[in-house]
């Protein structure tokens, strides 16, 4: 079996930096994981192109910046950005094609894929690569999630991928998924998964999805991403090795890539903690964490409650400004 | 002022509720090009005649509107506007065509009420760009980002294919008449079940010793306005200043005329619409007394 991965550290893990990437941050993480035969490496702000913003933060270096060195810096791999329809638009796509990159993410909530279908119609007009994102998949059953793969497919996706944002499926959750989606696209679009470490399962889950049919893979280098962070990626290569399944990445490079290149970069290591699980168990949008706590501290209220009450309100992945508006209930209920 | 509809989707129907009410506004007539609208049925019950062949068959009948409310798309409006102008008959814009200047009826109003073209920008910017300029009217505001927030099954096949167009369009606007030097739009569709309320979310960079009871009395007027025209329209909290910015948090609820009260972006602009007719016609009316 053949896969391919891509590296999301220097995108999902801009939630865990903050945003707060530098230049040679991303030349040495791309230098490490390109030279370690990694594929894709997807760099841009974590909400995708457009992203730096009061909402979500804003970033310390344009990211079109980041996008250019990235391309300037990778030999073989290629550079994948990340949009999502609502907040990047058009343009974002083609100044990110002009600076090097060659694979373009589109990322809709799992029930939302028509707001994508332009973007997929100039990307695939422009010569670019195409990967669909259905965020929040755990909220979908495999049937609807497989009807909006097909909305992706028609509209020119090459490859849709289910995406754990919550890291809250389950390992058959996530093969009867892949599955349904398998079985939807045929030979039309390939299969992918995102998965995320909230209830300690992105690697195991990778493999269920691998088994399943998913020929696409991503991680994040020492877990660098939102939450409790993505699938590791050289401990996914390393099981890989183990099953037999093919990535042509080299395991050994890439364990020194993430104890000597990208660790040093990390704020602090990406834990399962109880604000990670809470996501994970409550269904809460990974990249929501850092701004709970933000808004723990500024309101003197539980951040823990904060990503509970984000769950039953179900939010989805965008908005973050709503976390404000629930820690000032928070604070009114501790008043009464 | 005699008026008509054209489009007989959520919009168009919503609006003929809206109008029904109005006492300086009389709809007539109401077209669509869907022979099973259900909007069409509804206006020929309430006495307006309707008909299935579009703006076309407006423009022929003897008796024509002296205003035109488009709720259609920005490609048919764009069609239409040339011919509306042609005969005479003001327009106001539901869609995002943008062929006449942008109104807000709390902010700007006063100063397009002469133009033969009107557009309302999109629900998000009708529901944020007040609140901008209710900061900008008192401090400056270098930067000003908008997050809307909206129940997915009250996005209709149109917002969806054009999503683009909802963030660059709202975007100018927060410049162009909120007032911020540089302006940032975001939409989130929500698929909650019940569907969500609409809410917005205003972030505006402020200097750092500004205000903050001089803006938040700003913002309360504003919402006063507001609410004259679109009593859904409510502060879920104080607004918030943190280092730098003022965050303002708001929900719209429609008042459920003919779509649910959860689409509260559907009606701030069928109720900026009527507002702005409303303003055209009182204005007329006194030109008329005044000439008289």
């Amino acid at each position: 079996m053949q896969l391919r991965l891509t590296d999301t550290s220097l995108r999902d893990g801009s939630h865990h930096k903050r945003h707060q990437f530098t230049v040679e941050d991303v030349r040495s993480i791309v230098a490490a994981l390109d030279g370690a035969g990694v594929p894709v490496i997807e760099v841009t702000h974590g909400d995708g192109l457009g992203g730096s913003s009061f909402n979500y933060g804003f970033s310390l270096t344009p990211e079109q910046e980041l996008i250019k060195v990235a391309a300037e810096t990778a030999r073989q791999a290629r550079i994948a950005v990340l949009m999502l329809p609502g907040v990047g638009v058009k343009d974002d796509i083609l100044i990110s094609q002009d600076n090097g990159a060659s694979i373009v993410r589109i990322a809709t909530h799992c029930t939302e894929a028509d707001v994508s279908v332009q973007h997929f119609q100039l990307a695939r007009e422009r010569g670019l690569e195409t990967v669909g994102f259905l965020m929040m998949a755990h909220s979908q059953p495999p049937e609807a999630l497989a009807r909006q793969a097909r909305i992706m497919a028609d509209a020119g996706c090459q490859c849709v991928y289910v995406v754990d944002s919550a890291g809250a499926l389950v390992l058959e959750q996530v093969s009867d998924r892949v599955s349904a989606l398998v079985a939807e696209l045929g030979d039309d679009a390939q299969v992918g998964f995102h998965g995320h470490e909230n209830l300690g399962l992105s690697v195991a889950n990778s493999v269920a999805a691998a088994r399943a049919g998913a020929k696409q893979i991503d991680g994040s280098v020492r877990g660098f991403g939102a939450g409790a962070g993505n699938t590791p990626l050289e401990a996914f290569v390393g099981v890989c090795d183990k099953l037999g399944f093919e990535t042509g990445v080299d395991f050994f490079k890439i364990v020194d890539a993430a104890e000597d290149v990208v660790r040093p970069v990390m704020p602090e290591e990406c834990l399962l903690d109880r604000m990670a699980l809470m996501m994970g168990y409550a269904g809460v949008y990974s990249s929501f964490l850092k701004h709970a706590y933000t808004q723990a501290r500024r309101y003197g209220v539980s951040g823990a409650q904060i990503l509970v009450r984000a769950g039953e309100r179900k939010l989805v992945g965008g908005q973050e400004d709503q976390l404000i508006d629930i820690a000032l209930e928070l604070s009114r209920e501790k008043v009464r | 002022m005699k008026a008509a509809i054209v489009g007989s989707g959520n919009i168009g129907t919503d609006l003929l509720y809206k109008l029904l009410r109005s006492p300086v506004l009389e709809p007539r007539w109401m077209v669509g090009i869907d022979p099973a609208s259900e909007g069409l049925k509804r206006a020929a019950s309430l006495g307006l005649e309707v008909s299935v062949d579009g703006a076309e068959w407006l423009l022929r009948q003897d008796e024509l509107p002296d205003i035109v409310f488009e709720a259609t798309s920005a490609a048919v409006h764009r069609a239409n506007a040339p011919r509306y102008a042609e005969a005479g008959i003001r327009a106001i814009d539901l869609t995002p065509a943008a062929v006449g200047p942008y109104v807000v009826p709390p902010v700007n109003l006063g100063e397009h009420q002469d133009a033969p073209n009107i557009n309302l920008i999109t629900c998000g910017g009708q529901a944020t760009i007040p609140m901008v300029h209710a900061v900008s009217r008192v401090v400056p505001v270098p930067y000003a980002e908008i997050v809307a927030s909206v129940a997915s099954v009250s996005a209709g096949p149109g917002t969806r294919a054009n999503i683009d167009e909802f963030t660059r369009t709202t975007s100018k606007g927060i410049e162009a008449i909120g007032g911020a030097e540089r302006g940032k739009a975001i939409i989130v569709l929500n698929p909650a079940d019940p569907p969500m309320i609409m809410r917005d979310t205003i972030f505006c960079a402020i200097p750092q010793d500004a205000d903050p009871d001089l803006i938040t009395d700003s913002i309360s007027r504003m919402e006063t306005d507001i609410r004259s025209y679109v009593p859904g329209f409510r502060l879920l909290s104080d607004p918030q200043f943190d280092d730098g910015r003022v965050s303002i948090f708001v929900e719209i609820e429609g008042a459920g005329d003919f779509l649910p009260a959860y689409a509260g972006n559907l009606d701030i602009m069928t109720a900026a619409a009527t507002k702005v007719g409303e303003e055209i016609a009182n204005a007329a009316a006194a030109d008329r007394h005044v000439t008289a």
